[in-house]
């Protein structure tokens, strides 16, 4: 096996590399691009925009998701807004600024070309959703509006309201549903992805489980695209969907695709408190409310005075003060682990002294109580239901969560794997976010995937790559249906005395304990072997009632959650190995005078790709060094 | 809180349903109502019985995926519009008895318990729920002026979240209010404009075939949508309609 990975990134000036390489890539003569069949998994912002690409570009095209319907998928949850380099606000913005931004905002571990071409592409993206019919915020004279997010120093956000991923996942759905209703794309919803099939060594197809009648079905096709999100839920408290799962880009890391930076993993700095046990997930409360709300905690250690009795003199605006310059805008990684610190040191809030007030009283004084309902009315509403308090009046609780997850399957400049034929678009890959993802970026990038990146770069590899002609009786299929089969028959026959969730749940709470938002060599080593003693309880002692020939929704967690099981695994070992800090990995061992995250460029500028080498041993590492011949290295500071 | 749950099971889409009684003794009023059914099911499966299936998914009230009728009423209250995930169990009294159904209508068949086919609503969207515009053969964001108050009322009904309350709601299974919300969102801006004929009609056709019924101006729906989806859509889509009907002769 190669000692390093071939990224496949062109040689050209940066500004020229995605223009010169599109007019060098080969072309799939128009007639014969309906002869090849393409599956894509997952119908989230890169799934439904690749799918209705590559169906408009004459492709056959196999989409799948595990819910009811396209539409469904968690890139609807995303609120803030999606950025783009248009500098309509003429405040010094350029797809070079954005390139820049995100590289320092990813803590220089994310490569260079990939998100020069997301920045470039940026604009593109606004001009394509406002075709559909996206309702972006406008100004009076008709123009788009834009805000303000963290990380950044200029007004770069498109949005709607508070619910910018839903519009943007319906602008997708709705072109996506136009080529379901042509016949060009065949739609298969509660349908879940449970194995790739590799004939001659490339990716050429899927078996799945139809979630309704259980069964368990082959697909054939001439490559295929995972977009099939992030791994958050890990954790089992996250402010993932509660369907959001690991299971399509595990198996096809244990089919031989690499696992890339699994211990990059963002804690979101405004989400609404833990209440309890009974909690199933947490919500998140856009960042974009940190543009007019101020974050504080009281000067006094345990003040139980309620906020607004706490005079100004007494409030401690912890970022504000220590980080002068961007105030309550820094980005994520370094908002959350501050308002970790504050917590750990007693000036924590509400009944279990881990939350921090987003006041916005001062913004309601300045702007008005109106203008405030116009930007955030559906957040404050969302908040007032979950927790019966009216931020209008009292100063919001929030507290970090687990969000988004850098880390991904590995893939080259193609958004192609190592696996020839299977790609990986949005979240699901390693991506452009490097060890920390800019807020407003994550839309960008799915739709970057989607609709201007991998419409390309697939054609390039139809073109060249030699496909025997298969069908699903190919013994590959089979052995890989059988497999499946009898994992489901052997998770329901352990009939243990556990449910799946009291096992996700100590998974997640081990995990946030020693591999969340401050990590030391001791406590992932103790992570290792708590992980395996779990996974081996998991499966003498789980209880999965019900069987497998019908809608078993405890069978479809069970699954799940023992990709959970091995995947921890995998985030502590990456985690244990990455001896530095950067971005949303903080290792206690590597870190400023100050308490800031203290990077190791010499040691550890490269992207860590992981072989599988059987469950319980020990995965090979591939390292991609990072060259950065255009973004200056610097110690990243927000002061 | 102490509760009492009448909850509707059903085997399978052929199969009959009927109401099973639980109880709960130890309901915390900050759970939500479905972390509620969450311990319930957690306290089944320990039981060695089979839990409720029900659908659900972001949790946060815009996915659209979950969705019950609680005492009757799809998502549980008038009082603050919401769906089913962000409905809190503060709402209730501890005595109470909840009684806990899926969608009732023609064109949701029941697939298990709580969970309804509304494949019905993604064929209606397909049959004309869209602007025709493929990627990149596309003008500047800025070529296009959209004045706010059109753009704001354009974006009061995409906020839809295709659930399907409001045809629980409806005495009549009608699905006016969705197909009127994608129809008035399309339809006030410049860009849904050349295909604003063809639009309505393709997906009143699907709406009508698929087993939805008609509206007789009830205002249920718009009662029960978590979106707050106003009746308003609903004139606007037959004006459309008629028009439609001018147009073709």
């Amino acid at each position: 096996m190669a000692a390093t990975l071939n990224s496949k990134v062109p040689s050209a000036p940066i500004e020229e590399m995605w223009d010169r390489h599109r007019f060098e890539m080969k072309l799939v003569n128009p007639s014969n691009k309906r002869k090849f069949t393409i599956i894509v998994v997952g119908t989230g912002l890169a799934g439904a925009s690749a799918a209705a690409s590559l169906a408009e570009l004459g492709y056959q095209v196999l989409n799948f998701c595990y819910q009811d319907s396209p539409r469904r998928a968690h890139s609807i949850a995303a609120q803030g807004g999606i950025n783009a380099a248009k500098n309509y606000r003429n405040d010094g913005d350029s797809a070079y600024r954005l390139f820049y931004d995100t590289v320092k905002g990813g803590d220089y571990r994310a490569r260079e070309a990939n998100v020069y071409r997301l920045a470039q592409v940026s604009g593109n993206i606004i001009d394509q959703c406002v075709a559909q019919g996206v309702p972006f915020a406008r100004e009076y004279g008709g123009l788009l509006d834009n805000r303000s997010f963290g990380g950044a120093q200029v007004s770069r956000t498109f949005y709607a309201r508070g619910q910018t991923g839903q519009q943007l996942l319906l602008g997708a759905y709705q072109a996506l549903s136009r080529q379901i209703g042509l016949g060009k794309v065949a739609m298969y919803p509660r349908t879940e992805m449970l194995d790739l099939v590799i004939i001659d060594g490339k990716a050429r197809g899927i078996v799945t489980r139809n979630l309704v009648s259980g069964k368990v079905e082959s697909f054939i096709g001439d490559a295929v695209v995972l977009a099939t999100g992030g791994y958050g839920n890990v954790f089992f408290l996250s402010t993932n969907a509660m369907g959001c799962n690991t299971t399509a880009i595990w198996r096809s890391y244990k089919r031989g695709a690499f696992f890339a930076n699994p211990c990059y993993t963002q804690i979101h700095p405004t989400c609404i408190p833990v209440t309890g046990d009974h909690q199933s997930k947490l919500t998140l409360m856009s960042e974009s409310l940190r543009n007019d709300g101020r974050i504080w905690v009281p000067r006094q250690k345990g003040d139980t005075r309620s906020p607004n009795q706490i005079p100004e003199a007494e409030r401690y605006y912890y970022l504000e003060e220590k980080y002068p310059s961007f105030g309550n805008l820094v980005p994520r990684d370094v908002a959350s682990r501050n308002a970790k610190m504050v917590c750990d040191e007693g000036y924590g809030v509400g009944t279990t002294g881990y939350g921090v007030y987003l006041d916005f009283s001062e913004a309601i004084q300045r702007l008005g109580k109106q203008t405030i309902v116009e930007r955030y009315g559906n957040l404050f509403d969302m908040y007032q239901q979950i927790t019966a308090e009216d931020p209008y009046r009292v100063p919001m609780r929030i507290y970090p969560a687990i969000h988004y997850t850098m880390g991904g399957l590995w893939v080259d400049y193609h958004l192609m794997s190592n696996v020839p034929g299977l790609f990986v678009v949005g979240e699901a890959n390693f991506s452009d976010h490097g060890a920390n993802r800019l807020g407003a970026s994550a839309l960008m990038q799915g739709l970057a995937d989607g609709y201007f990146v991998l419409p390309y770069t697939i054609g390039d590899y139809l073109v060249q790559a030699t496909l025997e002609k298969h069908d699903t009786t190919h013994p590959a299929f089979k052995e890989a249906e059988n497999e499946i089969s009898a994992l489901v028959k052997r998770l329901l026959n352990i009939r243990g005395e556990r449910t799946v969730d009291s096992f996700h749940k100590e998974l997640g709470r081990l995990l946030w304990e020693y591999c969340g938002m401050s990590r030391n060599a001791q406590g992932l080593q103790r992570a290792i072997q708590d992980i395996r003693t779990l996974r081996e309880a998991f499966w003498q002692e789980v209880r999965v009632p019900g069987d497998g020939g019908e809608l078993n929704q405890s069978l479809e967690r069970a699954g799940r959650v023992a990709d959970f099981l091995e995947l921890a695994e995998l985030i502590c070992v990456d985690a244990l190995h990455r001896n530095e800090s950067c971005g949303g990995h903080f290792r206690e061992e590597s870190q400023t005078a100050e308490g800031e995250a203290l990077r190791n460029d010499q040691a550890f500028a490269y992207v860590g790709a992981w072989e599988f080498r059987g469950v319980g041993s020990n995965p090979a590492l591939h390292k991609e060094p990072l060259e950065f011949k255009y973004v200056t290295l610097s110690q990243r500071s927000y002061k | 809180m102490r509760l009492t749950l009448r909850i509707w099971r059903q085997k399978h889409a052929q199969a009959r349903g009927h109401f099973a009684t639980y109880r709960m003794d130890d309901v915390s009023p900050d759970m939500s109502f479905l972390e509620m059914l969450d311990v319930l099911n957690e306290q089944l499966t320990e039981a060695g019985e089979e839990p409720v299936a029900f659908d659900h998914d972001c949790r946060e009230g815009i996915c659209g995926m979950c969705g019950v009728v609680i005492n009757g009423i799809p998502h549980g209250q008038h009082k603050h519009r919401t769906t089913t995930c962000q409905l809190h169990m503060r709402n209730f009294r501890s005595g109470e008895t909840i009684t806990i159904e899926p969608w009732r209508a023609k064109a949701f068949p029941v697939i298990k318990d709580l969970i309804v086919d509304r494949s019905a609503f993604d064929r209606v969207i397909q049959n004309g729920g869209f602007i025709t515009a493929p990627t990149n053969t596309i003008p500047e964001a800025n070529a296009v002026l959209v004045a706010k108050d059109r753009s704001d009322l354009a974006m009061d009904a995409a906020a839809c979240i295709g659930c399907g309350a409001c045809v629980a709601a409806c005495p009549n299974a009608s699905a006016m209010l969705f197909t009127a919300a994608k129809i008035t969102h399309l339809g006030l801006l410049p860009q849904g404009q050349p295909e604003r004929t063809m639009r309505v009609v393709g997906m009143v056709r699907v709406m009508d075939q698929s087993g939805f019924g008609g509206c007789t101006n009830l205002g249920e729906c718009s009662l029960a949508c978590p979106k707050e989806i106003h009746l308003d859509s609903i004139a606007q889509m037959n004006l459309d309609l008629i028009k439609a009907g001018f147009r073709r002769g």
